[in-house]
């Protein structure tokens, strides 16, 4: 779009003396404001710079197989890694998938598709809204009186249970706007063939609707990786690795994160500690972002 | 459906295989779903109700007020946590909405090439995208250095304000607002964006032909347009602000002393349960979630606020259009 830069240029011809000066004065004025807007633009970009490049800086020396494979040393102590952390937030974020996944996706298939005007509907709608307002810490809290106090033990599933709750809105929502955009010519197609409404929503419009719902998916994944505050009272922390035996494994003992070993570290006095902090943000930002960018991926893939 | 009205029997005469009616077994489990969701919500609050009662019939509405945080008296009061968790938010604001704002113009007009708005775009989003902690991490050694060397003068010249007051402190309160105000940017940003884009080109257009500069379209015509996209956006970014946890809980410095001085340390809701709930007991655990409550209603009660305003907003522009 052309914009004009100049005001009154036509008017120049009509007035002469002060009107010419306040067109150069507004246009003056104009061109302030722009440079002004560009420049806070790009203000913006310098946190976001300082902080990828100080955890790149600081966290890359680091960046060893030892990491990957040790456990978090003693306080004052050099050497090991947090490769229980990497698994910990591995298998919370799966199992808070797990949980998530098909709450959200179902609802969004009854809100999509069965009863678009109901009231029911429309609460779904509206909690699914509220829940992504409602603080992280809650989830946790939650999960804390509801599966720790219950098992009695800090855990992998308590963990879970905090993440998914946090996830639930996001791929609801997502996979709603998913199924919303595939058009309604699809249904009737199929319904004119024949199929019946679990057909046509299982075999049409599910799988054309899969590609944006697995960017929901992928942000959401995105989003528990790096949640601190729901997995400090649920999963607590752990130094070992967690020994998967049976199901139980799941219920009876705390287990590291990613997140909560940044947190434990980021204030502890030791060098080696705070190194492995920023070494983890590293990590963590790396597995942010590889989410972020799949899911921006297959997105794009639908044409 | 369509010949729902003709028996049976005289389907079978013609040859239509006549399929029973069945009952939806996926619509029932989509149905449960949908409840559940829906259950949750209202789950979480009963169990942070129940475990808040105790100090709720202790305590009573004077737990608002009360200034008090002392675990070994077993006095628990949430009002300068209280105070903490609305004023960082809105010092957050106040940074944060002249930048997003600045950035969503820029982003919806075309100052510069749609190469470098995008860029712009995505670099925003990523910020969204950085777990909390992490800037928490970040905050430790590069904001709370920076507060700690520029704010003795800010505190030196405008000490004579109350807020300004020394001594500066790095874990203070408007370390914890800077990083805030930067958590809560692409909020802001993404839907001023989609309300400044929502604006229709007409009004624009009909400011350009009166004669407007750019710039007094957008502040004489697009700004005010948009303006209740522009409120929700406001709201929403408040709600988020206030239960923001973990960088909170690493910067501000988690005191439970009240003070209006910004350079000092102060407490917010989600700070002080991050930071006391794993070594609380008893009575001190019910007043945590007496506090997790208090901000579970408030945030609810602003995103409430942010949603209508958003989509009355919605609805609006439809009707321009």
């Amino acid at each position: 779009m052309t914009s004009p830069n100049t005001p009154t240029q036509v008017s120049d011809k009509f007035f002469s003396g002060k009107k010419h000066k306040l067109a150069v004065l507004r246009s003056l004025g104009n061109r302030a404001l722009t440079i002004l807007c560009c420049l806070l633009a790009l203000l913006t970009l310098v946190p976001l710079f300082s902080l990828v490049f100080l955890v790149i800086k600081n966290g890359l020396p680091l960046l060893t197989w030892e990491v990957f494979s040790g456990l978090p040393p003693a306080a004052g102590l050099k050497g090991g890694g947090f490769g229980n952390a990497i698994q910990g937030t591995f298998i919370m974020v799966s199992m808070a998938l797990v949980l998530a996944i098909p709450l959200g996706v179902l609802s969004a298939i009854y809100v999509n598709e069965y009863e678009p005007y109901s009231r029911l509907s429309n609460t779904v709608r509206f909690v699914a809204k509220l829940l992504t307002g409602i603080p992280s810490i809650m989830a946790g809290l939650f999960a804390y009186g509801v599966v720790v106090l219950a098992f009695g033990s800090f855990s992998a599933f308590a963990g879970a249970v905090a993440l998914g709750i946090l996830i639930l809105p996001t791929i609801l929502l997502t996979a709603e706007q998913a199924l919303l955009g595939v058009q309604t010519a699809y249904r009737e197609a199929s319904y004119g063939l024949g199929a019946t409404k679990f057909q046509t929503i299982v075999r049409v419009v599910f799988p054309e609707a899969l590609p944006a719902i697995m960017t929901g998916i992928m942000l959401a994944v995105a989003r528990a990786a790096g949640e601190t505050a729901p997995v400090l009272f649920t999963a607590l922390f752990s130094q070992y690795w967690l020994k998967f035996e049976n199901l139980d494994s799941l219920v009876n003992q705390p287990v590291a994160s990613l997140s909560v070993l940044i947190y434990n570290f980021s204030t502890v006095p030791f060098e080696y500690q705070l190194q492995l902090a920023w070494t983890a943000s590293l990590v963590l930002l790396i597995l942010v972002t590889i989410a972020n960018v799949l899911g921006q991926l297959v997105f794009s893939k639908k044409p | 459906m369509a010949d729902g009205n003709v028996p049976p029997s005289a389907r079978a005469q013609r040859g239509i295989r006549v399929i029973p009616r069945r009952i939806d077994v996926f619509r029932i489990f989509c149905w449960a779903a949908s409840v559940a969701t829906v259950g949750v919500l209202i789950w979480i609050g009963v169990t942070i109700l129940q475990a808040a009662l105790p100090a709720i019939s202790k305590f009573g509405l004077g737990f608002l007020t009360n200034v008090a945080w002392n675990p070994v008296r077993e006095q628990y009061g949430a009002g300068a946590f209280l105070y903490g968790t609305v004023v960082s938010s809105f010092i957050a604001l106040i940074f944060a909405l002249p930048l997003g704002l600045s950035v969503a113009i820029f982003l919806s007009e075309n100052f510069l090439p749609s190469a470098v708005r995008q860029t712009v775009r995505f670099v925003v989003e990523m910020l969204a995208a950085i777990p909390s902690v992490v800037y928490g991490l970040w905050g430790i050694f590069v904001v709370i250095p920076l507060v700690q060397k520029f704010g003795p003068a800010i505190s030196e010249t405008l000490g004579f304000i109350p807020i300004f007051r020394g001594p500066v402190i790095g874990n203070s309160m408007f370390t914890a607002s800077l990083v805030l105000a930067l958590m809560v940017l692409p909020t802001i940003t993404a839907i001023s964006r989609n309300a400044l884009v929502a604006v229709p080109n007409t009004l624009r257009e009909g400011a350009y032909a009166l004669g407007a500069t750019r710039w007094e379209a957008i502040f004489g015509v697009i700004l005010p347009s948009a303006s209740p996209g522009i409120v929700a956006a406001t709201i929403l970014a408040f709600g988020r602000a206030m239960g923001e946890t973990m960088a909170v809980a690493m910067l501000i410095g988690n005191s439970p002393r009240f003070t209006t001085a910004l350079f000092q340390p102060a407490g917010t809701l989600a700070g002080l349960i991050a930071n006391q709930f794993n070594e609380a007991e008893g009575l001190q655990v019910s007043s945590l979630m007496y506090a997790a409550l208090l901000l579970m209603v408030i945030t609810l009660f602003v995103n409430l606020a942010g949603e209508l305003v958003l989509r009355r907003t919605q609805r609006m522009t439809l009707g321009v259009r």
